[in-house]
């Protein structure tokens, strides 16, 4: 699992000093997947962490491009596939915006619940994992199952607990089904006492906050020229979420705060998870009470499979754009445009470049947790220790499907 | 997001000539800059008082082939202050080069080593440019558009594509 190499061996008055390479992962529970650390060590003490990423590329931007935009879907979603919709989402509104379309507004809410509960989903493993990972193993186990109760949802909604692939240009792919929007209140109901449960379980321990408390502090100018966002950013104090500063869909009809913490370091980021589930909770039950009756997927045969199926049947016209659109996709204007979300990791944007057809020229994932791993290797963080890297890789929240494209 | 809300005017200004105003964007306003002024022109962008550019979002590289000039790099810019974005496209030549921008923002390092990696695209003075996503040996830089989907025949890939001299290789 670690191999150990040394590097130079020094006589110094005091004995031998030791400059030992270390390498950790890519297969170690720590790393959060295929991530390999190599750790230039002075003894105890890490001099320099050099990632190496890419163990799991798969190549997503040059699938892209030999990809229908209906079929990019399910690609999209293997990019943080802790939080499936959230990725769906900010693809569509790229294509959307090229096509000059927008979905209706009941789509747009559910697009905006799943988004806030795959955001919840998001959280909640790092939350545990982040504890795990320096020692706490309880936490872990409890948000496990309570992000059951998400997955049981998303399986609801889509019939799919992680792929979901449930959004579409213009829309989504179905209406919510009978019943759901009672299960998810009752899910908000039982959730917000949970939230409470772990923060009560780690917020006093000591130890874990010996772990956590002023490790992997990032100033707010730092984390500015480092790129980083989400809640990575709002943790060093930098007032900045797309879904209050530009806002998408429809978050400018929700009221909620922006989490911001002071010191940056690897509490405040988890802190920060934590207060954003309860925000997410607070705009999930708005969406559910203010959303309206009404299509969920927009009125164009020439971009949207008929939301009446049995016009197949019936209708020759409804039946030739159902084969074009399955068997070429539709075709969006040339033309560019770049569009952003605030995805539980960060600001995930979408740069599209469309040459006028069906499959994209040339589209660019700007994926918040590629950015947001970088800081590990900058030393305007105050990483000393070996176990110091682990509690600050963990409160980075990278997820190496996003990393890794 | 209109181009007129952002005060370009000063930096067309500034970069007398050199620096255009691109008409054809339409979601946010985009300036093309000519390699040799990239750097300048990001400085000016983050530390002018008004403007306050201070947040690199992504670096892209595209493949216009065969076009020429064949690149581009384009930068997606942020006024956290001012809730302002801003795109920055740079046309480059092949064989491409281009300055680092690293000094600029920290953040680049990454995004820069991920367009040599996929474009083959020089950054002229990045502390540490190499293949970020691919591994040393890999030969060919896989997201130009000459280079096939399946990759090149070899003894791990008998399916892909049989080698052509130059086509998409390093």
């Amino acid at each position: 699992m670690t191999e150990v190499t040394t590097l130079q061996e020094t006589k110094t008055g005091s004995g031998y000093a030791r400059e030992v390479l270390m390498n950790l992962g890519p297969q170690h529970p720590s790393t959060h997947g295929v991530l390999r650390l190599l750790l230039q060590m002075d003894g105890e003490i890490v001099e320099r962490i050099e990632p190496h990423i890419g163990l799991l590329h798969r190549g997503t931007e040059k699938l892209f491009e030999s990809f229908t935009y209906t079929q990019i879907f399910p690609l999209t979603d293997r990019l943080d596939y802790l939080c499936p919709p959230s990725n769906n989402l900010g693809y569509a509104l790229a294509v959307e915006a090229l096509l000059g379309i927008e979905a209706p507004i009941r789509a747009q809410y559910i697009r905006v619940i799943m988004a806030e509960l795959a955001r919840i989903s998001g959280h909640l493993l790092i939350t545990g994992a982040l504890p795990m990972d320096v020692g706490a193993m309880t936490s872990l186990l409890y948000t496990m199952r309570d992000r059951e109760m998400v997955l049981d949802l998303m399986e609801m909604i889509s019939g799919v607990r992680m792929h979901t692939s449930f959004v579409r240009v213009g829309g989504v792919r179905e209406d919510l089904p009978e019943g759901c929007e009672a299960r998810i209140l009752e899910f908000c109901d039982i959730f917000a006492d949970r939230i409470l449960d772990y923060e009560t379980l780690l917020k006093n321990n000591r130890i874990f906050l010996a772990r956590v408390e002023n490790i992997g502090n990032i100033a707010a100018e730092d984390a500015i020229a480092l790129g980083l966002t989400g809640p990575n950013l709002r943790a060093s104090g930098v007032d900045w979420d797309l879904r209050r500063d530009a806002p998408y869909e429809i978050y400018d009809r929700l009221e909620f705060n922006v989490i911001t913490r002071k010191d940056g370091d690897c509490y405040d980021r988890w802190k920060c998870r934590l207060d954003e589930m309860r925000e997410s909770l607070r705009m999930i039950r708005q969406c559910v009470e203010q959303m309206p009756k009404g299509d969920f997927l927009v009125d164009d045969p020439k971009i949207a499979f008929p939301v009446d199926k049995d016009l197949l049947a019936h209708s020759m016209e409804t039946h030739i754009h159902h084969f074009e659109l399955a068997a070429y996709g539709f075709k969006v204007p040339k033309g560019e445009v770049y569009t952003a979300i605030e995805a539980p990791k960060g600001e995930l944007g979408y740069y599209l470049i469309s040459d006028g057809s069906e499959k994209p020229f040339r589209l660019k994932v700007r994926s918040p947790s590629f950015v947001n791993l970088q800081a590990l290797t900058e030393r305007t963080t105050n990483v000393k220790y070996l176990a110091d890297v682990i509690a600050m890789l963990g409160s980075l929240d990278p997820v190496m499907g996003e990393v890794d494209k | 997001m209109m181009a007129s809300e952002v005060p370009l005017a000063k930096v067309l200004e500034r970069f007398g000539g050199k620096v255009e105003l691109d008409e054809t964007a339409t979601d946010m306003p985009c300036l093309l800059v000519p390699p040799e002024d990239l750097v300048e022109l990001c400085l000016f962008l983050r530390d002018d008082a008004e403007l306050q550019f201070n947040f690199l979002s992504d670096i892209c590289g595209v493949d216009f082939h065969p076009e020429i000039p064949r690149f581009m790099l384009v930068y997606h810019l942020v006024s956290i202050p001012n809730h302002w974005r801003l795109r920055l496209k740079c046309r480059l030549f092949d064989p491409p080069a281009a300055p680092t921008i690293t000094p600029v923002w920290t953040t680049a390092n990454w995004h820069e080593r991920e367009a040599y990696d996929m474009y083959g695209i020089i950054f002229d003075g990045h502390p540490d440019l190499r293949r970020l996503y691919m591994w040393d040996e890999f030969d060919g830089f896989p997201m130009r558009r000459d280079f096939p989907l399946r990759g090149y025949k070899d003894n791990y890939n008998p399916l892909g594509a049989t080698r052509r001299d130059g086509g998409g290789g390093a």
